[in-house]
């Protein structure tokens, strides 16, 4: 166990410190950053999905007033490492997937840029192209792991022989779509490029993280390429890496001759270029005796990557250390396509995984007859499945029978398709959430205290709208026994001390972590009455006893629908989630969050699909019209409690971050409500109401 | 984005002789529509004549009986109107179903009802699209086609006009006042939208340089017994899956004296279910599916929108058995 920093700013509901300057519009985002007289960058995107340029005619755009300039990979500077296939840009002739950056326009507003990306010709020599994802693909292949370092196959017992002889036994196939990422800031960068190195104003979820994967493409130093992030429009993870349009504006900015280059990823571009979740195929089989308790449990998912990067989504990790059982059997495989590369989206792994695994869950509750939550209670393990430790603390039953007491689960009649009530079918439905506790290394803070009485803490973390200005002020403040008014925080800067992602809801508790090191040092070295201009560093404290402890979130989410019993449109009138994730920094952001993280969640089962046209190997519903979120009116009744704990295993804080675990499980409870309501399962997401009109 | 020279008219004729001098000029409203087009490059024009600010903003009673909406009129205006709320309640529920509350503040009556489909292929300059680009083929009637129609397409184009306004309009038989090069005219709004056949271009009668003034809404008392549904996945903020703009008149005796319907979202045009409305008269709520399934019966679905065909049959039916018990007592 680690020393826990005792509460006082922490578990405040502090109002947001960074709040006045942006509902005041002077919170300045990576595209607005002022510079001095800017040129902007448009891209020029592939409409082939595959192939080879064959020609490229720059004339037209180059002859319209106001262009500076027109990159291909004819006149690119070159880069100098090629490790990142997604960042190896305008550098040979070869097209990988529909929508790949093939040049840039660089002109003097971003209309003529736009314009004259227009007329740019590129020729190609079209090859076949392969963006389907089936089962029965026989390329087929086991990456040598999946995302977070996770084992790619994990086997235990012999599933085969329990399935045979279990007495129930529950198997089928879920799907989730492709999805993408919308942040309300699209993906934007103002890239200075002068005798001093070059200077990134960008919105990411990391600056340091864009500074060391870009450094080596561009063959410079580190230390030659400064990031600044001060805030971000969301990210959701499709910012937690440098894309292709990184490299893109700085190319432009290599040969604008010092002039600062702009340029913003449309809405339409960011369904091509900055990641996407792939889409999946789980098959979950289930065994049970008619007690309900698990006998074998097998999660098998079949996933997409782009054949040019491979990025393995961890969609079965959730049911390795979910439920007790003694034959368990979890795989991923993959094909790689014509796509362009995957990458992290809101609780990677657990968000399309537990959907499949919680929905089988109810499924084997109906099956054996038995509550859905006494099903779970009936399967918990006594220690982590997966690594035998015990839980730093697993209260999923507590979270599952607080929700059910604050929803009114008692009351509720289990029979399917029974309650109409003026055209609309009312259905209520329960999934558990977890996520694992991530805590990242290579975090480091600054403290220096002033001569106003104030302290500068310093760290390059990143606030991409979760709430990090406030929440790790007040993490200072306890850290070092004083108001969180007696705070300066400085973030979102390479000059800063270096942080890692905000990712993983991992964040805060990585950040916070290494500012309560610093903290220490500084009182250790400076006591409680410093001197003006006395400083410390310090890093994240050891903590050697988290290492014999299995650390995750976890939740239960309640969800209660209407369908309509003549159209199929499914409302969400409510939804309840209930979590345990450790100490709660700040209760008005952490609330945000979890309820921001269920509406995705509601979102992910009534509405997201990225509909990808096989013939031409693009997503054709590439905007916010047609690609649908949902929307206000869609929202109603979302509440988020947690029960007051703290854990003290997981870092100084007590905390386990909560950034992701609202969307796991959400889409899992409106699913089972669906079938609660119509005596539908819908296995296929999302649930819309095409998918149900027929049945009813 | 093209280019473009803008110019603000000062008078109709103006406005009409401005574009109809230009083969490259479009009228600019609002541009809740247009505007997409033009960052898109779906719409090139090199003239924008803005027509948003002409004087017809107004909603007047019409001494022969009905209103007179212009065609300047701002949706969110006419959806409040006290005299649409009274009469034609179900224009005012169609504009509220419609868009958002933003768009809905901007939009004027004339561009609502000549806004274009939005079929992906046809936003994305990409793809192969009868509509934007003669010639080219319709990449829906093989790829994904959830949203588009079942009822009037042709091989050449499967898309589906996505006003919500213009279906109530057709069920109330409003017409349309259009000023073109040659003078002013009037149009029935079930003749001004066409079928898509071998001219999927042309989304309606209308030639360059015309000019929709006004619309024109009949006296109409069975109006008054109206209604609005939009099926859609989301609750705001979407294009209609189907919608059913119907009106009823009932008997003392319970049966249909006269029913209105149109169906939105099912084909290339507001479709007035005349069939339906045939086997509608006369009838007893128990025969409302039968009257459903006689307009259905020519649907013709594509790959993905077989759900069009249950959807629009139920919500017709559900529209109005609440519309004949809306009339009943207690």
């Amino acid at each position: 166990m680690t020393e826990t920093l005792r509460p006082r700013e922490i578990g405040r509901p502090l109002e947001r410190l960074d709040g006045h300057v942006k509902v005041t519009g002077q919170a300045v985002y990576a595209y607005e950053q002022p510079v001095p007289d800017p040129l902007y960058v448009h891209p020029v995107q592939a409409t082939v999905a595959r192939g080879r340029i064959t020609e490229v005619d720059t004339s037209a755009a180059e002859e319209l007033p106001g262009v500076v300039a027109v990159l291909t990979h004819r006149n690119a500077p070159r880069l100098a490492s090629d490790d990142d296939r997604e960042l190896w840009i305008l550098q040979d002739d070869e097209v990988h997937f529909r929508g790949q950056f093939v040049g840039a326009v660089l002109a003097e507003t971003s209309e003529t840029a736009r314009q004259a990306a227009d007329l740019v010709k590129v020729g190609y020599e079209q090859w076949p192209h392969d963006v389907e994802l089936r089962t029965d693909r026989d390329d087929l292949y086991a990456p040598e792991q999946v995302n977070a370092g996770h084992a790619t196959d994990a086997e235990t017992g012999d599933v085969e022989a329990a399935l045979r002889q279990a007495p129930i036994v529950v198997d089928h196939t879920y799907t989730t779509p492709m999805q993408h990422n919308n942040p309300m800031e699209p993906h934007a960068t103002t890239a200075v490029w002068d005798t001093d190195g070059l200077t990134l104003y960008d919105s990411t979820q990391g600056v340091y993280v864009v500074r060391r994967k870009l450094a080596p493409v561009l063959g410079l130093e580190p230390e030659r390429i400064r990031v600044v992030a001060p805030h971000v429009g969301g990210g959701f993870g499709s910012k937690g890496t440098p894309h292709a349009h990184n490299v893109l504006a700085c190319l432009a900015a290599r040969v604008s001759g010092g002039r600062p280059v702009k340029l913003a990823v449309t809405r339409q571009q960011m369904f091509a270029v900055v990641g996407h979740r792939t889409p999946t195929i789980q098959r979950i089989r289930l065994g049970a005796g008619t007690d309900g308790r698990l006998l074998a449990l097998a999660h098998e998912v079949v996933e997409h990557t782009a054949r040019i990067a491979e990025f393995a989504e961890q969609t079965a990790t959730p049911s390795r250390m979910m439920y007790a059982t003694a034959n368990r059997r979890t795989t991923h495989r993959l094909a790689a396509l014509d796509v362009p590369p995957p990458f992290w989206m809101r609780a990677p792994g657990e968000a399309p995984g537990m959907y499949a695994a919680e929905v089988a869950m109810d499924e084997l509750a109906v099956a054996c007859g038995l509550d859905p939550i006494e099903l779970r209670a009936r399967n918990e393990p006594g220690a982590d499945p997966e690594t035998g430790r015990p839980f730093s603390g697993r209260r999923l039953v507590e979270c599952l029978r607080e929700g059910a007491r604050l929803f009114g689960w008692d009351r509720r009649d289990p029979t399917p398709g029974a309650r109409l009530r003026d055209g609309w079918l009312e259905g209520t439905g329960v999934a558990a959430a977890t996520y694992p506790r991530f805590l990242q290394p290579g975090n480091h803070a600054a403290i220096r205290y002033g001569e106003d009485g104030c302290y500068q803490v310093r760290i390059a973390a990143a606030d991409i709208g979760t709430g990090t200005w406030t929440a790790l002020t007040q993490i200072a403040a306890d850290a070092l026994d004083v108001p969180a008014t007696a705070i300066r925080l400085e973030i979102g800067d390479t000059d800063l001390p270096e942080a890692t992602v905000a990712g993983g809801s991992g964040g805060l508790s990585s950040w916070g972590s290494a500012v309560v090191g610093a903290a220490r040092a500084f009182r250790d070295r400076h006591g409680p009455r410093p001197a003006p201009g006395a400083e410390a560093t310090g890093t994240v404290p050891d903590n050697p006893a988290a290492e014999r402890v299995s650390l995750h979130s976890f939740g239960a989410q309640f969800a209660q629908v209407l369908v309509n019993a003549d159209t199929g449109e499914v409302r969400v009138p409510r939804m309840l989630g209930v979590f345990s994730v450790g100490r709660v920094i700040n209760p008005r952001t952490a609330r945000s969050q979890l309820v921001g993280g269920m509406t995705m969640g509601l979102s992910a089962a009534l509405h997201e699909q990225s509909v990808m046209d096989p013939r031409f190997g693009h997503v054709i519903d590439h905007d916010l019209a047609t690609y649908h979120i949902a929307a206000n009116a869609d929202v109603q009744d979302v509440d988020a409690v947690w029960l007051d704990e703290e854990d003290p295993y997981a870092n100084p804080m007590g905390s386990r971050g909560l950034g992701e675990i609202g969307i796991v499980g959400a889409p899992a409870a409106v699913v089972n409500a669906v079938h609660h309501a119509t005596g539908i399962r819908v296995r296929d997401l999302p649930v819309t109401p095409d998918r149900l009109v027929a049945g009813l | 984005m093209k280019p473009f020279e803008y110019r603000r008219a000062e008078d109709a004729g103006g406005a009409v002789a401005a574009v109809a001098d230009r083969p490259g000029a479009m009228f600019l409203g609002a541009g809740t529509n247009l505007v997409d087009h033009l960052k898109l490059g779906v719409a090139r024009p090199d003239l924008l004549v803005d027509v948003s600010r002409l004087p017809y903003d107004a909603i007047e009673a019409r001494p022969e009986g009905g209103l007179r909406i212009g065609a300047a009129v701002r949706n969110s205006d006419m959806a409040a109107h006290p005299l649409v709320r009274q009469r034609y309640p179900v224009l005012a529920a169609a504009l509220l179903a419609g868009a958002s509350g933003q768009l809905r503040n901007l939009a004027t009556t004339a561009g609502n009802l000549l806004q274009r489909t939005r079929c992906p292929y046809f936003q994305d300059v990409t793809t192969p699209c009868n509509k934007r680009e003669p010639g080219t083929g319709c990449s829906a009637l093989e790829g994904h086609n959830r949203d588009h129609a079942i009822l009037g397409a042709s091989e050449h184009c499967v898309a589906v006009h996505p006003s919500d306004l213009a279906v109530a309009l057709t069920a109330l038989d409003a017409e349309v006042r259009v000023l073109g090069p040659s003078g002013e005219r009037v149009i029935p709004i079930t003749e001004l939208y066409r079928l898509p056949g071998d001219e999927p271009d042309r989304d309606t009668v209308l030639g360059h340089g015309d000019l929709i003034t006004a619309v024109d809404l009949p006296d109409l008392p069975i109006a008054a017994r109206s209604a609005y549904r939009k099926v859609r996945e989301r609750a705001s903020y979407a294009f209609a899956l189907v919608s059913v703009a119907a009106a009823v008149e009932m008997r003392g005796d319970g049966t249909i004296a006269e029913a209105r319907v149109a169906l939105g979202g099912v084909a290339h045009k507001p479709w007035r279910a005349r069939r339906a409305e045939e086997a509608l008269r006369d009838a007893r709520p128990e025969d409302l599916r039968a009257a459903a399934d006689a307009e259905l019966a020519d649907a013709r679905p594509l790959k993905h929108n077989a759900f069009k065909v249950p959807m629009a049959r139920n919500t017709l039916v559900a529209v109005l058995r609440d519309l004949i018990r809306e009339g009943e007592p207690g």
